[in-house]
């Protein structure tokens, strides 16, 4: 069998490297003891001294280019390509960076891709969630490179430093020959001083029992702020314009698995349930004792949100 | 401008499934069998594409069993021109079906395709993006509003922190996300249009593509339970609770 090497796709925008990367690195690790880390990116050498320091990686490599500023998928993928065939596994988050490009590698090496990896059972054996999380699946590859995007809930991330790898820096010509189809427009970020979603070990996230934009932010907004809390939502909240696409929790939203998650009027879909109930500590209050979000939750309380919440507060602040 | 869709039969969402006993998969058995809802957008925008004089034929197309007539047809009923069904009841994997649908693609002469970003069955959320690097075009993954002009597609995206928008020049891939559109209902006048709309069988081999599956499930099984908690009576003994049972405040 040919040597175990493991390439991981450093999630990142070109200021910081992403949490992220550390779960991956995680999944790699257990793979196999050598594991990389690309750095593709534009003026990222922030990123690669961070990623140099994450514990456990042998080497950074790093590849500077204008082409890779917006980690469109045409240059980046070019740039894992030129570099694909070094690896027995190629690794990146399940972020919406790691979905939209590592397919894309996948097809081009001709290769299956393992989607939303939870465990590692093998070099070429995996679990991963199906119908939702309803059912996990067992599955094998065999193909000769195995690409993989890494549910970041399912490993505990590895330290961000203790690391001694070197970084060495390789030319962007892959990615700058791909990219006359397609080009970057324009971003619009939502801006928050909170901690990421997908990082954060609190969660409160608000449902359509709010009833409103402004009431999400006039009751679930003060209760994370006295809890240092992500704020999250369910996909009705979202649909109904209370809260920003990025807040989604769910099976094709954001998956998390924070120490505290609290729902507050979410009545809890199977789809929204995908994507919390590997939470440690799940606190639902709900009018509505019949909600499904209370068969998962550790703590319930059944009352009307838009008293016991603010209480709620209070008695944290 | 010719454009193709791909739409997959899936459990419907409302379902919950149960695995099987033998572990070997999951029970669809007796379940109710829908189009994969983010497939349903991408119809939809289809649709909308072609009612706003941009797009002059829709091609949709479902890779699948016999029964994915039934999908083609819903297609059909919310406003597709011809259908074509590459029947198979081989486990079909996301690069298979990537396979089958460049053949189409190239075929057809289609300037676009849009996907659901993700089937909600196996959740691989992989097939437009294996299609578009198969066909060596751009992407356009997780699209919450697309906008045709002079050869090329803006889309606006969904990513972890908000939205970003990109422009591709056409034949391009797209694959919708939940807020590109709301599909409409379909009406009983236009299912029956759509029952003498074509609809094309062909098989794999005949497009000459290997659907040879790559990865082999071992097992299916349940997810572990959460055990169910407690309630509390009031604000107070939650917050007791929190502080000194779970300890997590």
């Amino acid at each position: 069998m040919a040597a175990l090497i493991s390439l991981v796709i450093a999630e990142h925008d070109n200021q910081s490297l992403k949490a992220t990367t550390l779960n991956a690195v995680a999944a790699a690790l257990q793979i196999s003891s050598e594991v990389d880390i690309l750095v593709a990116g534009n003026g990222a050498d922030g990123v690669a001294q961070a990623a140099g320091q994450i514990a456990g990686v042998r080497k950074v490599i790093q590849v500077d280019s204008p082409a890779l500023a917006d980690q469109l998928a045409e240059p980046l993928a070019a740039q894992i390509l030129s570099i694909a065939k070094n690896y027995s596994h190629i690794l990146a988050p399940a972020t919406a960076n790691g979905k939209n490009v590592l397919p894309r590698v996948a097809a081009k090496l001709d290769v299956a891709q393992l989607s939303d990896i939870t465990r590692v059972v093998s070099p070429d054996t995996f679990e991963r969630p199906i119908y939702a999380g309803n059912a996990i699946a067992t599955v094998q590859s065999a193909d000769s490179i195995k690409v993989i995007t890494v549910r970041t809930t399912g490993f505990d991330p590895v330290a961000a430093t203790g690391g001694l790898a070197t970084i060495e820096k390789q030319s962007g010509d892959a990615a700058a020959s791909n990219t006359s189809s397609s080009s970057f427009v324009g971003r619009e970020l939502t801006k928050s001083d909170r901690p990421e979603l997908t990082a954060a070990k609190i969660i409160v996230s608000g449902g359509r029992g709010l009833g409103s934009g402004e009431k999400y932010q006039e009751v679930v907004v003060p209760l994370a702020d006295a809890l240092g809390a992500a704020l999250g939502a369910s996909r009705a909240a979202v649909d109904a314009g209370y809260v920003p696409n990025d807040y989604q929790v769910g099976q094709t939203g954001k998956i998390v698995a924070p120490q505290l998650y609290v729902a507050v009027g979410i009545s809890g879909a199977i789809q929204h349930l995908a994507g919390m109930k590997d939470s440690k500590v799940i606190v639902a209050i709900n009018k509505d004792p019949e909600a499904p979000i209370f068969s998962v939750a550790d703590y319930g309380l059944v009352a009307d949100l838009f008293t016991a919440v603010p209480e709620l507060t209070k008695a944290l602040s | 401008m010719k454009i193709l869709v791909a739409v997959k039969r899936v459990v419907d969402y409302n379902v919950k499934v149960r695995v099987k006993s033998d572990n070997s998969g999951v029970d669809i058995a007796n379940v109710k069998m829908s189009m994969n809802p983010f497939d349903e957008i991408a119809v939809e925008e289809a649709v909308r594409l072609k009612e706003a004089g941009i797009v002059t034929e829709i091609i949709v197309v479902s890779a699948g069993p016999t029964q994915c007539q039934e999908t083609l047809r819903t297609a059909l009923a919310i406003g597709a021109d011809r259908a074509i069904l590459v029947e198979s009841d081989a486990d079909l994997q996301p690069l298979a079906v990537a396979k089958i649908l460049k053949a189409l693609t190239d075929k057809e002469q289609a300037q676009m395709v849009i996907l659901g970003k993700q089937a909600i069955d196996d959740d691989s959320n992989q097939t437009g993006q294996m299609l578009a690097a198969l066909l060596d075009i751009p992407q356009a993954t997780f699209a919450s509003k697309v906008v045709i002009a002079e050869g090329k597609a803006t889309v606006t995206r969904e990513v972890d922190g908000g939205l970003e928008t990109i422009a591709l020049t056409l034949p391009a891939v797209i694959t919708t996300d939940l807020r590109l559109n709301e599909p409409r209902y379909v009406t009983l006048p236009n299912i029956m249009k759509a029952k003498k709309k074509t609809l094309e069988s062909v098989k794999p081999e005949e497009l000459g593509v290997d659907i040879a599956p790559r990865l082999k499930t071992l097992k299916v099984e349940e997810p572990p339970k959460r055990t169910a908690g407690v309630m509390v009576a009031d604000v107070a003994a939650l917050v007791e609770k929190l502080k000194n049972e779970a300890k997590v405040i």
